[in-house]
């Protein structure tokens, strides 16, 4: 049994290790390290993390700056999407009233709001907006640009606003039934059964959001008035040729999201496993 | 003894008025005394699940009224107490908490509640699934508990809506002896809807047949046999057949309107 846990594990890796091996035959036959770098320059560049990179700092201030932005827009786009998405999936009215507008801006992606979200607040900061005064922590709060949690928070809304409203109207009819027979109020329903109910497509829509809203991190810290941020790493690197950063910023990227993403499964599959038992 | 409810020309039509308006029942009218156990009977589509919405106050007729202890019925009321098909323990809940859920909407202190739902557990011979959830039930366990959380709440009246319609052939008879035993231990005014004919005759006080034809119950039947009921009894099989060709006669009658 163990024997084949262990082959399984090595079968899947063959696939990774065939694609690392041609990336090295094609960065060595090419030997162009500005177009295409050799694996071992990325290992490096991970290897001394803590470096200075091209005046931008070390790749864990790099990622810490683009996660606490990713924090600050996620939330505020669930706090947005999470209640309005619980409203309109309970009442019918409320559906009516707000699905047609929202639906209209649903499909623009958030790299098309650059240019307006631009317009509108330029490089204004939570510093500036706070009136912080200048100094240490003016510094820090001038890099969370008003137009990049803008942008997270729109790319955290829709995926998790969706989630909510299907998961709202999906709960079975007879549930709602058997409450109300029992006596339950309005307010009991809602807490005691449309929302319990609905957890599974919350947390789905709360993981699918997080996914979204670290796509829209790259677009948004690719904004004028960004300066730092693994997002800004890469265009950087690109613009001083430094192919192998490009890369080590993509990895980053990567591996972060599939672990903000693991994390999320995980959760959702211990605590919700009578959701995958429902006919 | 007292009328607990009492149904007067209750008539129903979904989507009324409209080109594709359906009537289901029409002017029925009969009356349940305390502590009966009724049983109504009749094919697939003959609106005895209809009726039985209506009486638990989730669905409102379109004419007539029912009335529970002389007031009229409106909405779902605590008194009333309804057993689904299948499907409606909430199945994020243990069974304890689905059992206790009524008394928790009902803001009974929870020294109450865990005393009430421990006497249920017994009573239905669960204790030790009392943390298991639904999903992990046989389909009897499953109509167990939901029986015990309707009961839970100490209603006047308990409407089944063909609560073993989903088991097979053996867990039925033993839910249906179940429901007579706990039935014993704690009288209530109970309202059966099935579509078992042997089903209704083990079970009821009198069985109310009722037709798809004219949306109505036509016949009426007491059950003069004393409890438990033998299968091999005379008057049983005499009264399945009567019930039988009573259907029977139906569904002639109603293919010949056709």
């Amino acid at each position: 049994m163990k024997l084949k846990k262990f082959f399984e594990f090595a079968f899947s890796l063959i696939m990774p290790a065939a694609f690392l091996c041609l990336w090295s035959f094609i960065a060595w036959k090419m030997n162009k390290p500005a177009q295409l770098p050799a694996p071992g320059v990325i290992v490096d560049n991970f290897a001394n993390a803590f470096d200075n990179f091209i005046g931008l700092g070390s790749i864990p201030r790099n990622v810490a700056y683009s996660l606490t932005r990713v924090a600050i827009g996620y939330s505020i786009g669930v706090a947005l999407a999470l209640p309005l998405g619980l409203i309109m999936g309970y009442y019918k009215s409320a559906r009516l009233f707000l699905e047609n507008l929202l639906s209209i801006f649903k499909p623009i992606p958030a790299i098309a709001w650059q240019p307006i979200v631009l317009g509108w607040f330029g490089v204004l900061s939570i510093a500036r907006v706070f009136n912080l005064p200048y100094g240490e922590t003016y510094a820090i709060w001038d890099n969370y640009k008003i137009s990049m949690i803008f942008l997270i928070a729109f790319g955290t809304f829709y995926p998790v606003w969706g989630n909510v409203v299907f998961g709202v109207t999906s709960v079975q009819k007879t549930l709602i039934e058997s409450a109300r027979v029992l006596g339950a109020s309005t307010w009991d329903i809602f807490f005691h059964v449309l929302l319990p109910g609905c957890t599974p497509h919350i947390v789905n829509g709360l993981r699918m959001g997080l996914t979204s809203s670290w796509v829209c991190l790259v677009s948004a810290e690719m904004l004028p008035g960004s300066m730092c941020g693994i997002g800004y790493l890469i265009t950087h690197a690109y613009e001083v040729s430094r192919m192998d950063l490009v890369i080590t910023g993509m990895i980053c990227i990567g591996f972060i999201g599939a672990l903000l993403d693991g994390i999320f499964r995980l959760i959702s599959t211990r605590c919700f496993t009578w959701a995958s038992h429902i006919q | 003894m007292e009328t607990v409810i009492k149904v007067e020309h209750v008539g129903k039509e979904f989507d009324p008025g409209k080109k594709n308006a359906l009537e289901v029942l029409s002017d029925v009218s009969f009356e349940v005394k305390e502590n009966e156990f009724i049983c109504i009977v009749g094919p697939s589509g003959c609106g005895k699940s209809t009726l039985l919405r209506i009486l638990s106050g989730l669905e409102s007729a379109t004419e007539g009224q029912v009335l529970y202890r002389g007031e009229p019925l409106r909405e779902p009321r605590r008194e009333i107490g309804v057993v689904f098909q299948n499907y409606s323990l909430m199945p994020w809940l243990t069974v304890r908490e689905n059992i206790s859920l009524g008394l928790k909407f009902q803001r009974v202190n929870r020294q109450e509640i865990r005393k009430i739902v421990q006497e249920y557990l017994e009573m239905i011979g669960m204790e030790s699934f009392a943390e298991a959830y639904p999903h992990e039930l046989s389909g009897g366990m499953r109509q167990r508990v939901a029986i015990a959380r309707s009961l839970a709440s100490d209603p006047d009246v308990v409407l089944m809506d063909e609560p073993f319609g989903a088991l097979d052939a053996y867990t039925r008879i033993l839910l249906q002896k179940e429901l007579l035993r706990i039935w014993n231990l704690r009288r209530k005014t109970i309202l059966f809807v099935t579509h078992g004919v042997d089903e209704s005759v083990t079970l009821a006080d009198r069985i109310l047949l009722m037709s798809r034809r004219n949306h109505n119950i036509v016949h009426t039947y007491d059950v003069d046999m004393e409890r438990p009921r033998d299968r091999t009894d005379p008057r049983y099989g005499r009264l399945t057949q009567t019930l039988l060709e009573a259907l029977e006669q139906e569904q002639v009658q109603e293919q010949r309107l056709r």
